[in-house]
């Protein structure tokens, strides 16, 4: 039992946040204008010279070989930075739904460009309604003339623009059977329409399908068996996520301590009134915590399995409410300057609300839990 | 970073399990399940004289005081084998957890000698008097006063004053109190940590009556109560701080195996809800859910507690942990009668006897206050953890 940060990985934890120290809000806005909304140049670094990209993936195929502990003090990082990059979506997203899916020739050659920073993956999971993954997947994938064809709408895709492939959720060809796609973002009927979206640092858009020709080689694994690998890369995924919002709960509960400290009224430091140490209080509560769920959960992905579906939900769940409540409250402790633009309070406010959204909201990864548990709606869990 | 206990800690655990199970299904079945704080006495204590006979009571202290020496995964490890066989709560707690650790960590030689052993063998039993009817929250604000005098066996220490909250003072052999030592001194200064008999003519102990039913706790008062001069634990004006590190042990360790009993309590709440169909209610599913990540979440953070320990490092999660649990078991008090329904608001016997979710939902209004109100934990992680300004005292 060490359930603590290693002299190595707080090494990882303290390099990526002296890489990121110059990542300032300024960036971050930079980021949201640029084309794609993300931050060519840092994207250039980390997946270059940095090797994050392939931090997590086996050395077989050109990665480091180390684990979702360390990738996910990745995302903690650059959750407190509030980074805008294809990052999660290629690396904590698209490659472990690779991993889990995909043949050998199919992981050899996916995962090696993206260890190598080579490629982004940009992944259609869910439908129109947004609703999550996997239930939510509305591609189909059909058979037409004897060759697999994609049809209908994906939306909320993160990343989508200058991305280089596509990594769908389809459902098929047989009725009830779901697949996993990687095809080129340029391949013939697929068209994309980005959206602004309230988190300016994530962007979104919604891909259309019209008979896009899929290779045989192009689905990961055997058509239609692609069901146990998206739960597993999915898990992963959500995993990564909570990380990167206790990230940015920590980040927030730290800039809103600073402030209350050197904001004076009635003649002392806010930060001195209950009314204001309470809140941070309360704040310190949930990032705590909110510590324990996504380290454990990033414990669980790399060593014990059948905790995995239980400790993805509980992380996702409780890290995202806890980033939340914390940039909630940071906007509420910085009074007037804390609902203006210029100020960083609302970048973070509005991603917590758009990660809690992302792959099923907090609420229903609860009611996931609820049936992980073993209680679906007419029986208790096993307890 | 690494989960999991190592084979030798596993075996700890099976030894454990099985002494806990052989003694709650045989001579003790009659306790299995107990969940009253102070009911049935002295089958208590003779519980807690099998612990010691066992080498069970005091595992974390080292032999010669009746321990195992045991690290702290295999304290948590017991723990939660304790709570997992539905062993009774500890009526020696005060001992073991409070007493005991802070003789073991400030006493001296002939004091863990005295002392320690009894607890240890479940042969004398503590209480805890720190409390005033004006020193609660601001305990720095204690009145109770004692003298060094000469008696005939040697000098003594010679106490007047009052004491509150003292739970199960009624049956202890000692108290561990806090006063005032130092004529005309104020706040943490001039404060010493005393060890006083329980049962001498100058100490009178009257029960409280809780919201419970219950009257697990008492008022206690000193009319020239006497100890040997030598019963003071650290120098004399120095129990601030050693009062200080007692209440860091009683958010310590001992805290880190309760979550095997609020699993207990959890799961009969998911039974009474499929018993009666409120586990189809999205409402009280999304309740059920919160209360089982909350448990979760304390497991990892007990784990995340213990392994900075053993690291040496000073761990955050310490400062939020007592507030989280404590508000988790309010709420889950509160869950359980929503699911119970109109039935769980009807006692189990008379005059006042409650079944196990209706005392929780009673007994945790308590766990917000003891050991540090909410309101307090929330000052000391803004000032302490935080570093905000501290709140501005009265005169």
């Amino acid at each position: 039992m060490q359930f603590i940060h290693s002299e190595e990985q707080q090494l990882i934890r303290a390099t990526a946040r002296g890489f990121l120290a110059a990542y300032d809000p300024a960036r971050v806005r930079a980021a949201m204008r640029a084309p794609g909304g993300f931050d060519a140049d840092l994207w250039q670094q980390l997946s270059g010279e940095l090797g994050w990209c392939g931090l997590a993936v086996p050395e077989a195929y050109g990665g480091a070989g180390l684990g979702w502990v360390e990738l996910c003090l990745l995302q903690e990082e650059q959750g407190r930075r509030l980074v805008a990059s294809p990052f999660f979506g290629t690396v904590a997203l698209a490659a472990p739904l690779i991993q889990a899916a995909g043949t050998e020739a199919q992981r050899a050659g996916w995962l090696k460009r993206i260890a190598s920073g080579g490629v982004r993956i940009a992944c259609a999971l869910s439908g129109e309604q947004g609703h999550p993954p996997p239930q939510g997947a509305a591609v189909t994938l059909d058979t037409h003339t004897g060759r697999f064809v994609l049809n209908g709408v994906s939306d909320f895709v993160i990343h989508a623009e200058g991305a280089d492939a596509f990594l769908v959720l389809a459902r098929g060809p047989q009725a009830g059977a779901l697949s996993l796609v990687v095809l080129p973002a340029s391949t013939r009927g697929i068209t994309l329409e980005p959206h602004v979206m309230l988190d300016l640092t994530r962007p979104m858009a919604r891909l259309s399908f019209q008979d896009a020709p899929v290779a045989a080689e192009q689905v990961l694994g055997a058509p239609g068996a692609a069901a146990a690998a998206a739960e597993r890369g999915l898990n992963l995924a959500l995993i990564a996520l909570a990380a990167e919002a206790l990230g940015g709960a920590e980040r927030v509960l730290e800039m809103t301590t600073e402030y209350v400290k050197q904001r004076v009224q009635f003649g002392r430091p806010v930060g001195s009134f209950q009314a204001v140490k309470h809140r941070l209080a309360d704040m310190m509560v949930q990032v705590e915590a909110a510590k324990s769920a996504a380290w454990y959960a990033a414990c669980v992905a790399d060593e014990a399995s059948e905790e995995l579906a239980e400790a993805a939900a509980i992380a996702k769940s409780y890290c995202c409410d806890a980033f939340f409540d914390c940039a909630a409250n940071a906007i509420q402790l910085h009074g007037g300057i804390g609902f203006t633009w210029e100020h960083e309070a609302h970048l973070y406010f509005k991603r917590a609300r758009a990660s809690a959204t992302l792959l099923g909201s907090p609420a229903w990864q609860r009611e996931r839990l609820m049936r992980v548990l073993g209680a679906d709606a007419a029986a208790a869990p096993v307890y | 970073m690494k989960l999991g206990f190592t084979p030798a800690e596993e075996r700890f655990r099976d030894e454990a399990a099985s002494w806990l199970r052989g003694q709650l299904a045989g001579p003790f079945r009659d306790l299995r399940g107990e969940t009253s704080m102070s009911g049935r006495l002295e089958r208590r204590m003779q519980w807690e004289r099998a612990l010691g006979a066992a080498r069970f009571s005091c595992i974390g202290w080292p032999q010669e005081f009746g321990g195992r020496g045991a690290t702290l995964a295999e304290q948590v490890i017991f723990a939660e084998e304790y709570a997992r066989a539905g062993a009774p709560g500890r009526i020696g707690h005060m001992g073991v957890e409070l007493a005991g650790p802070t003789i073991l960590t400030f006493g001296t030689a002939a004091q863990k000698a005295r002392f320690l052993p009894p607890i240890a063998r479940g042969e004398e039993f503590w209480c805890q008097g720190y409390s005033e009817p004006n020193a609660g929250s601001d305990l720095a604000n204690v009145r109770t006063r004692a003298v060094l005098t000469d008696a005939p066996g040697g000098r003594e220490w010679v106490l007047n004053g009052q004491k509150i909250w003292t739970s199960l003072a009624q049956f202890a052999d000692w108290a561990f109190v806090v006063c005032r030592t130092e004529e005309g001194s104020q706040g943490h200064r001039g404060l010493s940590y005393l060890l006083v008999p329980m049962r001498q003519s100058g100490v009178t102990v009257r029960p409280i009556r809780q919201m419970t039913g219950e009257a697990e706790f008492n008022e206690t008062f000193f009319a020239d109560a006497r100890t040997a001069a030598d019963n003071v634990v650290g120098a004399a004006g120095d129990g601030w701080r050693i009062a200080m590190g007692t209440l860091a042990f009683e958010r310590g360790v001992s805290t880190l195996g309760q979550q095997m009993s609020f699993r207990n309590e959890l799961g009969a709440i998911m039974q009474a809800a499929r018993a009666n169909g409120l586990l189809a209610d999205p409402l009280i599913r999304q309740r059920l859910a919160h209360a089982h990540i909350g448990l979760k979440l304390m497991r990892y953070s007990a784990l995340r507690m213990l392994a900075s320990a053993e690291a040496g490092r000073l761990s955050n999660e310490a400062y939020t942990y007592k507030i989280f649990w404590a508000t988790w078991r309010k709420k889950l008090g509160e869950l359980a009668l929503d699911v119970l329904g109109p039935r769980g608001e009807i006692a189990s016997a008379p005059p006042y006897e409650w079944a196990l979710l209706p005392s929780v939902f009673l007994a945790s209004r308590a766990d917000t206050i003891y050991g540090g109100t909410n309101q307090i934990q929330r000052n000391i992680i803004a000032e302490r953890a935080l570093g905000l300004p501290r709140e501005p005292r009265g005169s």
